[in-house]
């Protein structure tokens, strides 16, 4: 089996629509986290197949600072978690609606 | 991992490809199991398996470090973050009734819908045949060293303003994490 | 000297971490440990709200500190401004003469290949830092430091008993290098950066009292209405860059001027997006409702950032980019129309106000729409000119109202003065020089400046709509009368007849310490002579002409400057506004200081919608609240997904959901309109803002697959058309 970048395009793809996915339609606030983890993942295979098909480590370096980013992310995600569920008792999004207009 | 170059523009041939295909289908379906889960408990050790299945492919494209880091970090680190706050909500009667929200069709068909732009992207576009360096990756100043090596001498060198940059980012996620956190704590009181 | 021009920035910005560090630290200290001297009760109070110390005063000594730094900072910056230009030379700054200060590399782009694919010169695409003095931005820093200066001064005195006055100087001092940033900077985005910082430091400034509500939101308001103007602004910027490749304003100006025919096209465009940047930070019409909010910040504030300088950003900016609007007539036509339409608009708003700043906040922005005008019919050196003696004469009117608002102990409503003339003589003589300034009584600043715009759109020619000018000057002729009108009904009201605040009022009105006096002396002898330097009648008079020349370059191909307006024309002209300007004059002064306001009683009785409209600034307000914050933020509404839902059982929701819109909309409406006709708009108003309000559902989510739509929507556009 050959794999070429196209291959890497299409799993890398998928894998951004089903974190985007579940980003959009999941109710509870840690599985939306989750799924942005996972569309960040999925920037990460692009840069990886990008950065070895051009032969170049910049993408790799990237990589590194999404993860880095991810962190920050999921601490600061996780911590509105908390804070969210205190004040509301629930996880879900759809309630967190104060913003309405 | 050998004999890549049989192929224009191949990045894995042979078993590594296959694989490849293994990993990256058990990926999409732990990915799946993560959205369509019920309980984020599940949702989490299915992500925890997506990650790691994805560090293998990083593997196999001999980015060693960067799958190193992915295990350690994601699985390592955000996972058990996340399995702590699983445990911090976690209680009987605050379950979700309803695992998807009500636009879940809209975003479903919107999210195909962006199926079309890629494939023509996927179909038009030729990635013009470079050649490739399959030592790129552990090569420093002309000479095979080690993965992480190489990504060293990129990132501190190349990139170290960016990354000093991402070190006070950390430093101001965790400071807004604590205040976030105790924030809400005496407001509850 | 001149390569010393990056401390004029500098000192303002040392000034204002040394406050800011100083206060922070004496801010957390207090809260934590309050004065031996404060009643126990009070202390545990300011524990635990950080915010309950805000009624102490500053310490002397620290208060010392706070003055030196905050004045002195600005003091050096200004002898090192001065420094630069005399080190240049004026003759040599009159004669195109420039310099450029290459800081540092700001944004390396890479290299342009020239391929012909990508606009601007081939070689290193780059974004320096860098400040750039020439003859405009020489005279703004010249005026900028100064008046600056003495407003520091003035502050001393005024905010002598506030708490927060290290907090005050910190601001007032990064508000300075904000302004000196964006009137040096040599290119757009640096001049972006200073923008930013002035819209910032007017939005801290404006809620200096934070713990008052009408402050903060006033301070919110600004920002928000900025913003729009803001992103006018920035897409101008991206507009230049697209097609000059640069964003320096040398090479984008000699790049424009050398070849108009090749940039006209967009010109109307991207002129516009930088237009729209003025208007916000400029406030006019339609983003001038944020300015007369503005006066609820202190005095000193209102007299430096919402009359002097920040608010003529926006001209200067028109007058620096004026070889871009030049290149399209259209743009100037716009701009024409803007400010003539805002100068007649605010100065009617101007008559009817109580609120003695209030007068002069719609008088700013009645002034500001003078400069526009001017710019928008060619004369981009009058427009500058009038921004310099509006800046003296403006800063004195506020400061001397800050002096009148000292002596009475808060006091802002005309109502309650009357006859300060005897009390407070250095404050009188001072407003009434400045307001003989503004109204354009001959020989003072205001009258030249005036004009000279007034002569420059009387002779504009815009091939479009060849009436206009005739049209725009008979507006801005008007505007003059209603300016010495309300500016005399103003003094008349405040300084002449009898006292009508309390008697506590009466006996505890004094005359402002020296520090807040000898500025207004200042600013005074500075609103008599700052005119004399463009007076056009004298030969060799048009100093201010002859400075500003090189900012406005020949176009190629262009016919050469149009000739100079007869010198009989414009005597002619001069007799008609001075003649206008003391009309309004006398008959404030027949109505107001001797009529006791009889006359205006009866007219505002005879015409009870005009007067109603006036009194309530055209309602603009309101109907901006309804349409953009009640429309948007209150009431019910889910997203478009459940359109589906809704448009099956439309028709018997929808029906009920119009009438409960509408009766809420009319009762809402009746409470401000009294008017009949003017329910119609309302009505009409309503079906815009129900679709609006319907898209805020305030859920994250939502939000997030219309951006992916809108995302889908790019993506497409891109492949289909690339």
């Amino acid at each position: 089996m050959t794999i070429t970048i196209n291959h890497f395009l299409v799993v890398s793809f998928l894998l951004f629509s089903i974190g985007l996915l579940g980003v959009l339609v999941r109710r509870n606030f840690l599985t939306v986290l989750m799924s942005v983890e996972l569309m960040l993942n999925a920037v990460n295979l692009n840069l990886i197949a990008f950065s070895r098909r051009l032969s170049d480590l910049t993408g790799q370096v990237f990589s590194v600072f999404v993860i880095t980013i991810a962190a920050g992310e999921a601490a600061i995600g996780l911590a509105l978690t908390i804070s969210l569920f205190r004040q509301r008792r629930t996880l879900n999004v759809e309630d967190a609606n104060t913003m309405q207009g | 991992m050998t004999g890549a170059q049989a192929v224009p523009g191949a990045l894995l041939t042979g078993a590594a490809g296959w694989l490849f295909v293994i990993f990256a289908v058990l990926a999409l379906g732990m990915a799946i199991a993560v959205v369509v889960a019920r309980n984020p408990i599940h949702s989490a050790l299915f992500l925890l398996s997506s990650f790691l299945l994805v560090a293998c492919i990083f593997i196999l494209q001999q980015a060693e470090f960067v799958g190193a880091v992915q295990i350690l970090v994601y699985a390592g680190g955000i996972m058990v973050l996340f399995l702590f706050v699983i445990m911090l909500v976690h209680q009987r009667g605050v379950r979700e009734r309803l695992t998807f929200q009500h636009q879940w069709d809209v975003a479903l068909l919107f999210v195909l819908a962006f199926l079309l732009p890629f494939l023509y992207v996927l179909w038009t576009e030729r990635f013009p045949d470079l050649p490739q360096n399959l030592d790129a990756f552990r090569t420093v100043r002309g000479k095979i060293a080690g993965n992480t090596q190489a990504v060293a001498w990129v990132l501190y060198r190349d990139y170290l303003l960016p990354f000093e940059v991402a070190s006070v980012f950390l430093l101001v996620a965790m400071i807004g994490a604590v205040v976030l956190g105790k924030r809400s704590a005496e407001k509850v009181d | 000297m001149r390569d010393l021009l990056w401390l004029v920035p500098v000192f303002p910005l040392a000034g204002f971490l040394v406050n800011g560090i100083v206060y922070l630290f004496s801010h957390r200290t207090r809260a934590a440990h309050p004065p031996a001297d404060q009643p126990a009760a009070e202390s545990s109070q300011a524990a635990g709200h950080p915010h309950a110390h805000v009624h102490l005063e500053t310490r002397p000594r620290r208060k010392t500190l706070h003055t030196f730094v905050g004045t002195g900072s600005v003091a050096l910056s200004c002898v090192f401004a001065f420094g630069a230009i005399f080190d240049l030379g004026i003759p040599a700054l009159a004669s195109g003469a420039h310099h450029v200060l290459n800081l540092w590399r700001w944004i390396p782009l890479g290299v342009n290949q020239a391929t012909g694919q990508v606009p601007g010169p081939p070689g290193e695409w780059f974004v320096d830092m860098a400040l750039r003095l020439d003859s405009l931005s020489a005279l703004m820093i010249g005026f900028v430091t100064f008046v600056g200066f003495l407003i520091h001064v003035y502050s001393v005195g005024y905010m002598g008993h506030e708490a927060g006055y290290g907090r005050y100087f910190a601001y007032l001092n990064l508000f300075m290098f904000s302004m000196l940033t964006l009137v040096l900077a040599s290119n757009f985005l640096v001049m972006f950066v200073g923008w930013e910082g002035v819209g910032l430091c007017s939005y801290l400034l404006i809620g200096y009292d934070y713990h008052k509500k009408f402050a903060a939101d006033a301070g919110k308001k600004a920002f928000v209405v900025n913003r729009i103007g803001d992103f006018g602004f920035i897409l101008g910027i991206f507009g230049v860059f697209a097609l000059f490749g640069t964003l320096d304003f040398g090479q984008v100006f000699a790049a424009a001027a050398s070849n108009p025919i090749a940039y006209a096209p967009w010109m109307t465009l991207v002129c516009l997006c930088l237009f729209l940047g003025a208007v916000g930070k400029s406030a006019q019409v339609p983003l001038h409702v944020w300015l007369p909010d503005a006066m609820a910040g202190p005095t000193p504030v209102s007299a430096l950032i919402h009359a002097a300088t920040m608010v003529t950003a926006g001209v200067y900016m028109v007058a620096r980019c004026n070889v871009l609007f030049r290149l399209s007539p259209d743009s100037l036509l716009v701009v024409a129309v803007v400010g003539g339409f805002t100068a007649l608009f605010a100065a009617t708003i101007g008559l009817a106000q109580n609120d003695i700043k209030k007068v002069l906040a719609y008088s700013t922005v009645s002034q500001l729409g003078y400069m526009f005008l001017a710019c928008g019919v060619g004369a981009f050196v009058a427009g500058m000119f009038h921004v310099l003696t509006h800046a003296f004469f403006k800063a004195c009117l506020f400061l001397g109202s800050g002096s009148v608002i000292h002596a009475l102990g808060g006091e802002q409503d005309l109502r309650r003065m009357g006859g300060l003339a005897r009390k407070i003589p250095v404050t009188y003589a001072t407003f009434l020089v400045a307001t003989l300034a503004i109204s354009g009584v001959p020989l003072l600043a205001g009258f030249f400046s005036k004009d000279a715009i007034l002569a420059a759109v009387f002779e504009a020619h815009f091939p479009r709509a060849p009436w206009l000018p005739k049209l725009l000057w008979m507006a801005a002729l008007f505007t003059a009368g209603l300016t010495a009108f309300y500016m005399f009904r103003l003094v008349s009201l405040a300084f002449y007849g009898t006292f009508r605040g309390t008697p506590e009022q009466d006996a505890h009105v004094h005359e402002s310490p020296k520090s807040m006096t000898v500025p207004l002396v200042i600013l005074a002898f500075l609103s008599i002579v700052g005119g004399w330097i463009g007076i056009p009648m004298l030969p060799g008079g048009d100093r201010i002409g002859r400075f500003l020349a090189p900012v406005v370059p020949a176009l190629a191909g262009a016919r050469p400057a149009e000739h100079a307006p007869a010198v009989s024309l414009e005597v002619a002209l001069m007799a008609a506004s001075v003649g206008i300007a003391m009309i309004g004059l006398l008959l404030a002064y027949l109505w107001y200081a001797k009529g006791d306001g009889g006359v205006p009683a009866r007219l505002a009785a005879r015409f009870p919608a005009v007067y109603r409209a006036v009194e309530n600034k055209y309602f603009v307000d309101e109907a901006y609240d309804a349409l953009f914050v009640e429309g948007l933020a209150k009431g019910g509404g889910r997203f478009l997904w459940e359109v589906d839902a809704t448009v099956v059982d439309l028709i018997p929701n929808g029906a009920a959901a119009v009438t409960r819109g509408a009766s809420w909309l009319s009762h809402f409406f009746d409470q401000y309109f009294v008017d009949g006709a003017v329910n119609g708009v309302a009505d009409s108003l309503q079906g815009g803002f129900r679709l609006l309000r319907r898209a805020q559902t305030g859920r994250v989510q939502n939000y997030a697959l219309v951006m992916g739509a809108g995302l889908f929507c790019i993506v497409a556009v891109y492949l289909i058309f690339r």
